[in-house]
């Protein structure tokens, strides 16, 4: 990606541009306050009194209570909330495994072994990207159900580890088709097969792209929603998601407060993970538009 | 299309395969090759094309799961084309398409327009605004959603300054679907992002060039930025326009499970849920899941053959 080096229109009064500087702030700023808006109140929100949370407009509590938090101690008809997150972590951190695994196999063989019907494969799957993943939501769902497998985790993480994530390969494709070919050819001329370039050379430098595969990974199967809603039966399976509904079925408005508060900390994981490696994920979001 | 970059495959391939000789190495490649895949064309066999294959069949059965499916020919086709809820599935999910896809990359551009000009406090921005992409799809921010739109909560206090009385928008048929709307608007980050690494691609020189010729601000961006950047525009329409199509986790949560009131916010794959996991009518889902692709792939299609006449790509650059 190359940066412009040149500024684009300097004008010759100071005071114009300092004008130019500030409108643009100004804009900045209130397209800032929209966007961090449910955010911030979600964070006062879980504060209030479950009495107040709609009805006070104020960003912050007037007092700000501890008991939306300590009432999650209880947990949500008698399972504690750390299940949920047990399973919601387990779920995203072998959804990560599998995908930094399958992908990148799967992506090295597209990128850098020429062997027959690469381009059409890699058509295919490309085109597995734009395919609506309903109508493999049924024949899959009765497949597992028929093998047994419903009300496990494998459903939810087979096709993390057979690279069914089309993205991640692509981003990875690209990311090593980007590098010089003089170091895998180098490597091959010295003996080494494919199975050592690949482990070696290539994927330590694919690094940031297995980064970027991964945090998206364990962000999508944090949030994912769908999968466990179908998937998932028995209520100490959950993850956080579903038990987040099961906490607005059980307890409704009355409970207001602690649903906002476990919606807050639903959103912790995803949030720090966000400000640790924002820019990992721009620029991955921003590579997959390009080229 | 544009993502898929010529496959540099063909020298590199001769050139490795020297040392083994001719057809022996090839061999080898092809060996290595489908090894290497393995995960993948396994995966594409078992989870998406038997998959594809099974449920093409099951759109032409009757399957509650319990029994064996049973062929009843165009039968699910018949029935879903008179089902009143099905045409109401298709109105209010062409109504959130048609209506959030432009206006989230409306404002998608602006803001990359806006974070395109140096400034200070560029990065931070920029990272604020596309938080809302990856959080958006959770049930909290659901919740929060449903919060905010509710009787009597922010919205519809501003809305009673200006006069406006609709008791919020998530009890009421008429706004509810518009709360799904902001919810995707409020997600412009991703396309932003993609955006922004389009306008700085844009060379320089023809900025300058431009204002030297006396071209103003809007000239500029007509004859200028937007043929420049319309490839990404291109992947943004193709992209944001079929996750619309998809949309459901908001639509379920916002709306209470129920996808209403009144069938108000029934997206597509709402109702495809209900009738598939709620009364065990695999057929008549499978069934729908063929319309949607169906439909993805003219409106995929239309975008395609379009793209002739506004993408514009710079032939035999570099």
């Amino acid at each position: 990606m190359t940066s412009a080096t040149s500024t684009p229109v300097v004008r010759s009064a100071s005071g114009r541009r300092r004008t130019g500087s500030i409108a643009w702030h100004v804009g900045a700023l209130a397209v800032l306050a929209v966007v961090l808006y449910p955010v911030i109140w979600v964070l006062g929100a879980s504060f209030k009194p479950s009495k107040d949370i709609i009805a006070s407009i104020d960003l912050l509590p007037a007092k700000p209570v501890w008991a939306n938090f300590s009432g999650l101690a209880d947990g949500i008809s008698g399972i504690s909330i750390s299940t949920f997150f047990l399973n919601s972590l387990t779920y995203a951190g072998l959804a990560v495994v599998g995908v930094v695994i399958s992908s990148s196999l799967t992506a090295y063989a597209f990128a850098k072994i020429g062997f027959a019907g690469r381009n059409l494969l890699f058509t295919l799957m490309i085109g597995t990207l734009l395919l609506p993943y309903h109508v493999l939501l049924i024949p899959q769902y009765v497949m597992f159900r028929k093998l047994e497998l419903v009300d496990t985790m494998v459903p939810l993480v087979a096709g993390k580890f057979l690279a069914t994530e089309a993205f991640f390969v692509f981003l990875m494709v690209q990311f090593m088709r980007g590098l010089p070919r003089e170091l895998d050819e180098a490597a091959r001329l010295d003996g080494c097969g494919h199975f050592r370039t690949y482990w070696s050379i290539v994927l330590p430098l694919t690094r940031p792209a297995l980064i970027t595969s991964a945090i998206f990974t364990f962000i999508n199967a944090w949030n994912d929603f769908m999968g466990p809603l179908i998937y998932l039966n028995t209520p100490d399976k959950y993850t956080v998601s579903l038990g987040l509904m099961m906490f607005r079925d059980q307890e409704g408005i009355s409970n207001y407060g602690s649903m906002i508060a476990m919606s807050l900390v639903a959103l912790v994981p995803v949030i720090a993970f966000f400000m640790a490696f924002q820019r990992y994920l721009i620029d991955g979001m921003a590579t997959s538009g390009l080229k | 299309m544009t993502l898929v970059k010529e496959a540099p495959a063909r020298p590199a391939k001769k050139r490795s395969a020297a040392p083994a000789a001719g057809r022996r190495g090839r061999r080898r490649e092809n060996i290595a090759g489908y090894l290497f895949m393995s995960p993948w064309i396994a995966g594409f066999l078992v989870l998406t094309a038997g998959p594809m294959i099974a449920s093409l069949y099951y759109a032409f059965t009757r399957y509650n799961l319990f029994t064996p499916p049973e062929w009843v020919g165009l039968d699910n086709f018949t029935t879903m084309f008179q089902d009143p809820r099905w045409q109401k599935s298709v109105e209010v999910t062409l109504k959130y398409v048609v209506v959030a896809t432009p206006l989230k990359l409306l404002l998608a551009l602006g803001v990359a327009l806006l974070l395109a000009q140096k400034r200070s406090g560029q990065g931070l921005y920029r990272a604020a605004f596309y938080m809302p992409s990856l959080i958006g799809a959770s049930v909290s921010v659901g919740f929060v959603w449903r919060a905010l739109f509710s009787d009597d909560a922010i919205v519809d206090r501003t809305q009673k300054v200006f006069g406006l009385d609709v008791g919020g928008w998530i009890g009421n048929p008429d706004y509810v679907l518009y709360a799904l709307v902001a919810l995707s608007i409020w997600q412009f980050g991703a396309p932003m992002v993609i955006f922004l690494a389009g306008l700085k691609q844009v060379p320089q020189e023809l900025y300058e060039a431009a204002e030297m010729d006396g071209a103003g601000p809007l000239r500029r961006f007509w004859n200028i930025t937007l043929p420049m950047i319309s490839p990404v525009l291109f992947f943004n329409v193709l992209l944001e326009s079929i996750h619309a199509f998809q949309v459901f986790g908001s639509a379920y949560v916002v709306s209470n499970t129920q996808c209403g009131p009144a069938d108000a916010t029934l997206v597509y794959t709402c109702y495809l849920y209900q009738k598939g996991f709620k009364e065990a009518q695999m057929g008549f889902a499978s069934a729908m899941a063929w319309t949607l692709v169906v439909a993805v792939a003219l409106v995929t299609a239309v975008l395609f053959w379009s793209q002739k006449k506004w993408v514009h790509y710079e032939e035999a650059a570099k």
